[in-house]
């Protein structure tokens, strides 16, 4: 049996809105463990976006119990959670989310700057191998404002590589860019996976589900089916299926 | 997170905004040379007044008439006549005091050749040049004898050397004639430039007072008399000393008031000092206020800029940074623009002071304190306006920055 990464056991979190309360998880319990790529689907309103919250760490539940990596994360502070996340949870945002005016090298060294444990040669050398990971070795030096979205999203894979994270947290990773880019990530992803990476994405984009092994889908707060896939499409295949374009 | 790190964040964060930094910068560089310069002119010349006043002779007593009536009828000063030869002698015995002499004057116009020009003729004795600390640049003074015969004979200042003799000849021996009357001269004063009070030190003319009193004004009485404490400490006992001898010789009874009045140097340089020292805090406050403003700047600045990069505050705490290290990034940002700016605002200060030192003339004094103390004042500035916005930014909520556009 794999170790788990993830185990959500009846997790329900309550917002209060004035004198009414929304509750936007109302009982969500699933175990995800290492090397898997789950999606995470739901239409808006499902509680898709609290669950990223409670699962990368922002947030905490109202009730219920997640461990990450065998660690309890209700009842923490802010700052164990702010550890926690720099040491377990590396996120990729659909806009990317890099410094401006910053290279690429120095975006990825970003998460490690919060952790005094490494030094500056070990943050540098760890920066260039997660760049060299996604394909960007050549590209170190390059600004965030002379990137195409693609090689800004490879730089953000390359930031949440780069702690050697417990889950890499994808939220909308493809939502911004191009069906050809989208499925170059997908690829970059599938390959993360393959190398053994435990990768959450999360979509409302159905089509996504079929390259990853499980799909989790929410409906009001609670999970509406949980099924796995054993059917999983290539990305790189389907990438090299698309006509290419004259003018790419 | 190390502080290293912290700075370096916070460096890299300035210098992707270079114009804004500098922008921030400028109102405590402005109030920080602001600050420097203004205490450097004060300090100055509170500087040069004491040195002037103390180059007049710090230890100097004068001695004025007053205080006179005749049948109960006040007189006014240019009818007193207390003061007489016999009292001026009388000094010369005092033992605190190291010179004494009398001063008559009189002003009128004096010509040489075709030039003339109008000032004034004083007639002293021959301590004069000690006590008011004057030095014979050529020549010499005139002697006791002179003063016994009344001869007409003059020391003149480098403004009567200029105007009299336009062409650069040597004055002395040649004769200039001051109300008719021809006078020798036989010394010529070293320049002294203008007192604190713009008066021309160097627009003087002397003679002995024997000269003037008997040839010139035809008077027994002197005007006034100068003379010289042996140290600055001893000025209170000579004046006692001096007051004793006058009243002796006035034969004031106990109860009658002086006819007399005794100044001291001392008295007028700690006048003029704390004049200039209210002038000087004057100048430290209103450039204290634009500190102020510029710290303002600051703070406005830096909240500007937290509202601007909340995503980037997201992000940074997503990928764990806690709210000191947010904290401490701002803070160490709005010191290094305070820092920076103080450093630039001081060596922009001194170059101020010493530019208006060169070109307008004025006396400065750049003293270490004034640069300790602004860029003390900056630094504080700093920590004191960056701490709400830093606050601010560390106090963001994750989930709403990093999702903030």
């Amino acid at each position: 049996m794999k170790n788990k990464i993830i185990e959500l056991v009846d997790i329900k979190r309550n917002f209060s809105v004035g004198s009414e309360v929304v509750r936007a998880l109302r009982g969500v319990s699933f175990t995800i463990h290492e090397g898997d790529f789950v999606t995470i689907m739901g239409t808006s309103g499902s509680g898709k976006s609290t669950l990223l919250n409670v699962l990368g760490c922002l947030d905490d539940s109202s009730s219920g119990e997640y461990y990450l990596d065998g660690v309890l994360v209700r009842n923490m502070s802010k700052n164990e959670r702010a550890v926690l996340r720099n040491r377990k949870i590396g996120f990729v945002f659909q806009s990317y989310n890099l410094l401006a005016k910053t290279t690429a090298i120095e975006n990825v060294e970003l998460p490690l700057m919060y952790n005094s444990s490494i030094c500056t040669k070990d943050r540098r050398a760890r920066a260039i191998a997660a760049l060299t990971r996604v394909g960007l070795a050549d590209r170190l030096q390059h600004k965030s404002n002379q990137m195409s979205g693609g090689q800004m999203q490879r730089v953000a894979i390359a930031r949440a590589l780069v702690n050697d994270p417990a889950v890499i947290l994808a939220d909308e990773a493809t939502g911004n860019l191009d069906t050809r880019t989208s499925f170059e990530i997908l690829a970059l992803l599938q390959r993360l996976h393959g190398e053994g990476k435990t990768i959450i994405f999360v979509t409302h984009n159905p089509e996504i589900a079929e390259f990853s092994n499980r799909c989790i889908v929410l409906k009001d707060g609670l999970v509406d089916s949980d099924v796995f896939n054993s059917d999983v499409r290539s990305a790189a295949e389907v990438l090299a299926s698309l006509p290419i374009l004259s003018d790419d | 997170m190390n502080g290293l790190n912290l700075f370096r964040i916070a460096l890299h964060a300035l210098s992707n905004n270079k114009t804004r930094a500098f922008l921030t910068m400028l109102g405590i560089i402005i109030g920080v040379a602001s600050v420097i310069t203004m205490l450097a002119i004060g300090q100055g010349s509170k500087g040069s007044i004491e040195k002037q006043i103390s180059e007049m002779g710090s230890n100097m007593i004068m001695i004025y008439p007053g205080e006179a009536s005749t049948g109960g009828v006040r007189l006014s000063a240019s009818e007193m006549n207390t003061l007489k030869v016999e009292d001026y002698e009388s000094l010369l015995t005092l033992e605190h005091l190291s010179a004494v002499s009398p001063l008559v004057s009189s002003s009128g116009q004096y010509i040489f050749g075709a030039n003339n020009y109008p000032s004034s003729i004083s007639g002293v004795g021959t301590e004069y040049l000690l006590i008011r600390q004057l030095k014979l640049a050529s020549g010499e003074m005139f002697s006791e004898d002179d003063i016994r015969t009344s001869s007409k004979v003059c020391v003149i200042g480098n403004t009567i050397k200029d105007n009299l003799f336009p062409n650069g000849e040597d004055p002395i021996g040649k004769t200039i004639r001051f109300k008719k009357i021809p006078f020798q001269i036989i010394g010529v004063l070293e320049e002294k430039g203008y007192n604190s009070m713009g008066m021309d030190q160097d627009d003087i003319v002397l003679t002995p007072y024997t000269t003037v009193m008997k040839r010139i004004l035809a008077v027994t009485h002197i005007k006034s008399l100068y003379a010289s404490a042996i140290t600055e400490e001893q000025t209170e006992v000579a004046t006692a000393e001096i007051t004793a001898a006058l009243r002796s010789n006035h034969k004031l009874g106990f109860g009658e008031v002086d006819d007399f009045n005794i100044r001291t140097q001392q008295e007028l340089a700690s006048m003029i000092s704390s004049t200039s020292q209210l002038m000087t805090t004057l100048l430290a406050c209103v450039a204290a206020i634009s500190l102020i403003v510029g710290g303002i700047g600051i703070m406005n600045i830096m909240y500007v800029s937290v509202t601007e990069r909340t995503k980037e505050i997201g992000l940074r705490m997503s990928v764990g940074a806690k709210g000191i290290d947010i904290l401490s990034q701002f803070l160490i940002e709005s010191f290094m623009i305070s820092i920076t700016g103080g450093l630039i605002g001081i060596a922009l200060g001194c170059s101020f002071a010493l530019g208006v030192n060169k070109f307008v003339r004025w006396p400065i004094e750049i003293e270490l304190w004034t640069i300790l103390l602004s860029f003390a004042v900056c630094t504080f500035t700093g920590i004191f306006f960056g701490w709400y916005p830093a606050k601010k930014a560390a106090q963001l909520d994750p989930i709403d920055a990093i999702r903030y556009e």
